[in-house]
């Protein structure tokens, strides 16, 4: 058979036969086929884990198989390095920006060719790149610098990057995780301007909604298999991709009760604190979260949502405003004291913030109650008992580790995430923070988590999820608030997904009712 | 007291600073941090008087000078950049290292002063008629501090400005970036605390054979490479504030010489005049000068976070998640 042509007369660009990638106790891909078309956007679809990305990184030349063959317009070729691979017309923009903040975008595209020889010419350039990037509707400064552009734009200079190197090829590894509602549709723009081009698109995506909007066809992978190959997107329906993806029928909510609302725990009055920078990142924060509910804070990455959890547990300084729990002013008080009031937080860094890597889990969770009896006294630590404290805490979370002793750094990420679980919930919070709680987890794990919250609420504790994940905080928060650079935007009660997507782009809720009045006037 | 002369011989003194600081901004901008700068130096001075012995010509001293400091270096690049330890004890281990070579291949050298030559003085024509710049920038200097002028903003412009700058600056930044669109990581770090090296050493050189020339054992730079360091920081890993830093101190260095020389300053009795007492606390002050230009310059380098290069001390290991 002719490897170029596909049976329907399709050019195949890729295409990727018996691929086999083992890492130490894990077969990430086994014997999975894939082809891509000149010209298609090619959704890879799959739960976390699935070796989705593990698949296209042995095709961007960051990985190598253990068995397979790889064809490229026909012929047999194998990457030692991304160079290799971007060099034959293959590019990924990855998860993680592979960029320089302190450069500018031109010279974060420029870096490691050979042309320009020595001088920059960074006008020539800038001018080049300019073009190139309206050429796309990959609207971004070239001079300006990477540290000052949105995660978007960022975005825009890694596909940038790709294209300047001749990438006909591009992988775009779950694009979507870092973008705000409008950014999506741009990009999606993008993408099909790309394919009308004559480029062709591997998009790695877990969302099916998306999957269904952008993708041509579909490759379903789990637990390193191929589960469907090459279906045209218009032929099937989003309940037989998550069949495919998860192996059994899924259910897209989760179950809640009806919330009792209790007393104020948490208000927050005209809160305003800085960033790492030094830069304003809270602008006059009001909010309040009460007992017995899930409040969500929705928003892009990077709107103020780290640092208000830190302010809140006393980690940021305050420079103007109150935080009162249960009617303790406790604004720029020391963490301890935020402690014994009942204020947990579960940060969204696990590895630097949340646990201390290579510390014991009996160490990780007692980090919190360590000098209390009968764990602490008299300055001692009695540590029988706080190896019978982790024992119990492993046995009631179903913590997965050989031995409490083990460093946590060794521990998978649904595993850290419970030992940080384990230790804040233990400590009975009156008020928790969860930050980005189920992000990076498997859909197993992301179930646990959120019934562990949903739990914590219906015991009566007061919850503020922050998340940029839409799905996540529609289906768990009572009510959600939207932030946009440090100023909430407005509160919805009713999960209206349209308004949450103007609000995190910076309308204003009365703004957008107050269209709405207008227009049915 | 003359001032132009304590300016003009600040110039001096600084083009040994000057040369020191921005070698290690080099080394710095690239990720890796060498304490070993007041070794390297060291050993720059003591091969360079040694090799004008034996050659009698300071041009060869220089060029030994500068390649055995150069070599030095990469004990400190191979067990910073390959073995991937911590950059902080192996540069003061460096520094132990060179110290202690100089001073056992130094000894003797101490007596042959008015014997070996020195780099050439000159005064610039035409220039040196600027009034006051002139007489302290361009009148009877070392050739050294000449080829300064020129070497500043020469590096400033390799560092921003073109592509080799530009791999550099990338390196320093987020080496795990660079690596994926194939720059060498490692070899531009060893080149780079290489060029390091070399330039530590053309600084200790220019002590030996030029500013205040002679073998003194480790007086010979008494200090300077720590300055040197400390430097880098003032000057925000910018070559052109790095020279207005080293001329600052050297002048500084030269004031608290002098300002015991004269009875009276300004009409006012010279509280310094001869005072032994003073004379300790006055030969402190550039040191004390340093760490409060270093408090001042991390603070500011801290609250813009901007300057310091985000990968500097940090080795790179392949495949690990960037920054």
């Amino acid at each position: 058979m002719d490897e170029e042509r596909s049976e329907n007369g399709f050019e195949n660009v890729v295409s990727m036969r018996g691929i086999t990638k083992r890492f130490p106790g894990v077969l990430a891909n086994d014997k999975v086929d894939f082809d891509l078309r000149k010209g298609e956007v090619h959704a890879l679809l799959g739960e976390n884990g699935a070796g989705k990305s593990t698949l296209m990184n042995v095709l961007a030349g960051l990985y190598r198989p253990e068995e397979g063959t790889i064809r490229l317009h026909g012929k047999v070729v194998e990457f030692g390095s991304p160079r290799e691979a971007i060099e034959e017309g293959i590019g990924m923009v990855h998860q993680h920006f592979m960029l320089v903040p302190s450069q500018s975008v031109t010279e974060n595209i420029l870096l490691g060719l050979k042309e320009p020889r020595f001088r920059m010419q960074l006008p020539k350039y800038n001018q080049i790149i300019g073009e190139m990037a309206g050429k796309f509707g990959l609207h971004v400064d070239p001079a300006a610098k990477v540290w000052q552009l949105s995660v978007g734009e960022q975005q825009r200079v890694e596909i940038l990057k790709m294209l300047y190197r001749g990438a006909d090829v591009l992988i775009m590894d779950e694009p979507t995780a870092v973008l705000a509602p409008t950014e999506i549709s741009e990009l999606f723009n993008t993408l099909r301007s790309m394919t009308e081009q004559g480029k062709s698109v591997v998009f790695i995506s877990h969302k099916l909604h998306e999957v269904m909007d952008i993708s041509d066809r579909v490759t379903v992978l789990r637990k390193g298999k191929v589960t469907s190959s090459g279906l045209n997107t218009g032929d099937v329906t989003r309940a037989d991709l998550a069949h495919l993806m998860v192996g059994r029928d899924v259910v897209f909510q989760v179950e809640k009760s009806e919330a009792h609302a209790g007393d104020m725990v948490l208000s927050v009055e005209e809160l305003e604190a800085k960033n790492d920078k030094g830069l304003p990142a809270l602008n006059g924060i009001s909010l309040n979260v009460r007992q017995g509910e899930i409040v969500g804070l929705a928003g892009v990455a990077g709107n103020g949502q780290k640092e208000l959890a830190e302010t809140l547990a006393g980690l940021r300084p305050v420079t103007k405003g109150r935080i009162l729990v249960n009617n303790q002013d406790v604004t720029n008080k020391p963490v301890k004291l935020g402690i014994r009031h009942g204020i947990s937080l579960i940060p969204a860094d696990r590895t630097q913030v949340g646990t201390a890597p290579n510390l014991s889990v009996t160490d990780n969770v007692i980090m919190k109650n360590y000098d209390q009896a009968p764990i602490g006294s008299n300055g001692l630590l009695n540590m029988s008992e706080a190896e019978n404290y982790a024992e119990d805490l492993k046995l009631a979370f179903d913590i997965m580790v050989p031995t409490i002793d083990t460093s946590v750094r060794l521990l998978s990420g649904g595993n850290l995430q419970k030992v940080i679980l384990a230790r804040e919930i233990s400590s009975e919070p009156k008020l928790m923070i969860a930050v980005q709680p189920t992000r990076g987890l498997d859909v197993g794990a992301i179930e646990g988590v959120q019934k562990l919250l949903l739990a914590q609420r219906n015991a009566g504790a007061a919850i503020l999820l922050i998340s940029e994940e839409l799905e996540e905080l529609l289906s768990l928060s009572d009510r959600i608030y939207v932030i946009y650079e440090g100023e909430i935007m407005g509160e919805i009660r009713d999960n209206d997904i349209n308004k949450i997507g103007m609000m995190m782009t910076g309308t204003r809720l009365e703004q957008i009712e107050g269209e709405g009045v207008a227009r049915n006037e | 007291m003359d001032w132009l002369i304590i300016l003009a011989s600040g110039v001096a003194t600084g083009t040994v600073l000057l040369y020191a600081t921005v070698g290690e901004i080099f080394s710095e901008r690239s990720g890796v941090l060498n304490l070993g700068v007041e070794g390297m130096m060291l050993l720059g001075a003591m091969s360079a008087y040694k090799a004008t012995a034996a050659t009698n010509d300071p041009w060869i001293g220089l060029l030994v000078a500068m390649l055995a400091a150069g070599l030095v270096s990469q004990v400190h690049a191979f067990i910073a950049i390959t073995l991937q330890a911590d950059q902080v004890i192996s540069g003061l281990a460096l520094n132990f290292l060179a110290t202690g070579i100089s001073l056992v291949f130094g000894e003797g050298l101490t007596s042959l002063r008015d014997v070996v030559p020195q780099l050439p003085k000159l005064t610039l024509p035409l220039l040196d008629r600027i009034p006051v710049l002139g007489r302290i920038f361009f009148t009877n200097q070392s050739i050294m501090v000449y080829i300064g002028y020129l070497f500043v903003p020469l590096a400033w412009y390799y560092i921003n400005r073109t592509r080799p700058g530009m791999h550099l600056r990338a390196v320093g930044e987020y080496p795990a970036a660079a690596d994926t669109l194939g720059i060498r990581v490692y070899f531009l770090r060893y080149m780079y605390v290489f060029v390091g090296g070399l330039l530590a050493g053309l600084a200790g050189a220019t002590i030996s054979l030029s500013i205040s020339p002679g073998w003194f054992g480790s007086l010979t730079t008494s200090g300077q490479g720590w300055i040197a360091i400390g430097l880098v920081i003032f000057a925000q890993w910018n070559p052109v504030q790095a020279a207005f830093g080293a001329f600052t101190f050297g002048a500084l260095r030269r004031l608290v010489l002098d300002i015991q020389g004269p009875s009276t300053i300004l009409g006012l009795a010279n509280p310094f005049f001869y005072n032994t007492y003073y004379g300790f606390f006055l030969k402190m002050l550039p040191y004390a000068f340093t760490v409060i230009f270093l408090v001042i310059g991390s603070r500011e380098a801290n609250r813009k976070r901007i300057g310091t290069p985000a990968a500097l001390g940090l080795p790179y290991i392949r495949g690990q998640r960037g920054l």
